[in-house]
């Protein structure tokens, strides 16, 4: 029966007649936020939150992983997820829970030793939690990152259609092994797509290159090939041609031009276009 | 009893269609009938058209490469065609590059690459 | 390493007796690597692995038999095959791996190429006890 004693006492703790302990908790975290939570929603929030834990406690739950917590773990988890895409720090989102504590300490100066004996129950209860809420922000800013980098991965490696039977790929940034594939894949597909014979990599913008990424270029030209068409690699700085020369990388098979022009150049004196300049014309 | 593919000849170039995934004995009876067929028909082009195979393994990528060497060497040129881009970044990793075959884009292309005088080496 | 097959999903086993059979290994490898929702290009390359192992046991271990199905470890999913046979087995597994090393008129690709296409490449063999190769490829 001790069980269900200490039940009683912690909800005990949290309805004292006469006292919204609910409204205290509110006013302690809106001033924590600074006002950039909205009152009414936290009021929302917390009220909901605070019956929630109320309820738990009177169905005996122990800790934030009892059976009885799982309506707690979900709006925990909705807060949490909240404060992270609203950009709040760990900090923020976890004084949210741990306010509740300073809201309940006046029972420590008055109280029973069997209200004490629940308060540092009900503490141990309010740091699982504190924690359940940090472990939550930290997964939902992590998905955040994921996603925009892979959005990054989509928007830096557009396919651009340069004449009938020519496409380019202009590189902008830091290859990495993962990106280099990502375009490796959408160029290969863009020459099926387009029916173009000739490619042109550009990598004017690419301040560096490794050996990985070196190679994934490589392996690139190659399929290319495979496929039917040539691909012409422009735009190679003096330092990744020093690069590629210090690390012994072959290159000997590679159609290289200074700049994109030449490479359009070629691109198009290969499918049998002529560019001619007409005398006197104006510039 | 194994099938065999057929070829087919448009002029003096002959034409295979490869339309699914092949066991090894009919890989191996290709080769051999485009030998005879070349020989036979006096063609000048072999046009290979793998566009819906999704899978070339080194047993079909060798046997790419020995046509295109058996036909240099009855002087015909081997042009394949339509290789898809998963299938041609599979080879690149498998460590095939196929050199010495000639490649087109699709079918039209590698008929026009066979109307070309050889090689105009372009740089 | 043995795959760490999904629960509740056994492993299908086929034969490698023919060079027949290749072409259904190749099918089913392919029905599960788009079940698994692999990307175009990691079904291909799982699917042309396989290939080249399965043809190998064929050839150099006078045939035997693949266990292929779905496999899922930290939260990854993914396809494995496992193929098998009780051949002479391999002495020098080094040379054996190396590019344009063949010992059966290939082009000597098999294992080294096969290494290069999937994500986890397992050899296990000994003079006279077989080969045992594992492959996996996750889904990314």
């Amino acid at each position: 029966m001790a069980k269900r004693d200490s039940a009683a006492d912690l909800v005990g703790l949290l309805t004292i007649e006469g006292q919204d302990l609910a409204a205290a908790w509110v006013r302690e975290v809106s001033g924590s936020l600074g006002g950039r939570v909205g009152t009414a929603e936290l009021d929302r929030e917390l009220r909901e939150l605070y019956d929630a834990l109320v309820d738990a406690l009177r169905q005996g739950a122990t800790d934030v992983h009892s059976e009885q917590m799982s309506e707690i773990r979900a709006l925990l988890t909705e807060l949490s997820r909240n404060r992270a895409r609203q950009g709040f720090s760990p900090t923020e989102t976890a004084i949210s829970v741990f306010a509740l504590k300073r809201v309940l300490e006046p029972v420590l100066q008055d109280g029973t030793a069997d209200q004490i004996r629940a308060y540092l129950q009900f503490n141990g209860i309010l740091d699982g939690l504190g924690l359940f809420a940090i472990e939550t922000y930290t997964q939902t800013r992590d998905e955040l990152i994921a996603a925009q980098a892979e959005q990054l991965l989509e928007l830096s490696t557009p396919v651009v259609r340069l004449w009938d039977g020519v496409i380019a790929v202009p590189l902008v940034g830091t290859l990495d092994s993962a990106r280099t594939q990502v375009v490796m894949e959408k160029l290969l597909q863009a020459l099926v797509d387009t029916g173009s014979e000739q490619a042109i990599i550009d990598i004017t913008g690419v301040p560096a290159v490794d050996t990985q990424v070196a190679q994934h270029l490589l392996k690139t030209i190659v399929a290319a090939r495979l496929m039917g068409a040539e691909c012409t690699v422009s735009g190679i700085s003096p330092q990744i041609a020093q690069t590629i020369v210090a690390l012994g990388i072959e290159f000997d098979d590679i159609v290289t031009k200074a700049s994109l022009a030449d490479a359009l150049k070629l691109a198009l004196r290969r499918s049998g276009v002529d560019l001619v300049a007409h005398e006197g014309a104006q510039r | 009893m194994s099938e065999r593919l057929p070829i087919l000849r448009i002029g003096d170039i002959l034409l295979v269609s490869v339309q699914f995934d092949l066991e090894d004995q009919m890989v191996l009876n290709l080769q051999e009938d485009l030998a005879n067929e070349i020989v036979a028909k006096s063609a000048r082009g072999v046009v290979i058209d793998i566009s819906a195979l999704e899978i070339v393994d080194s047993f079909v990528g060798r046997m790419l490469a020995t046509v295109a060497a058996i036909s240099r060497v009855l002087d015909a040129r081997t042009v394949v065609v339509g290789m898809r881009p998963a299938v041609a970044i599979t080879l690149v990793e498998l460590g095939l590059s196929l050199g010495g075959v000639s490649t087109a884009l699709d079918l039209e292309k590698g008929l026009a690459k066979l109307r070309q005088p050889t090689s105009s080496a372009l740089r | 390493m043995t795959a760490p097959w999904t629960a509740g999903e056994d492993p299908q086993v086929h034969p490698i007796a023919r060079s027949g059979d290749l072409v259904h290994i190749r099918q089913a490898i392919r029905t599960l690597s788009q079940e698994c929702r692999l990307s175009l290009v990691d079904q291909t390359k799982m699917i042309t692995a396989a290939s080249e192992l399965a043809r190998n046991t064929l050839i150099y271990g006078g045939g035997g038999t693949v266990s292929s199905g779905l496999v899922s470890a930290n939260g990854k999913r993914g396809v494995a095959a496992v193929f098998e046979d009780s051949g002479p087995g391999i002495a020098d597994v080094e040379q054996a791996m190396t590019d344009g090393w063949t010992s059966g008129g290939g082009l000597g690709l098999g294992l080294s190429g096969a290494r290069r296409l999937v994500d986890d490449f397992q050899l296990v063999t000994a003079p006279g006890e077989g080969t045992t190769v594992t492959i996996i490829k996750w889904v990314r």
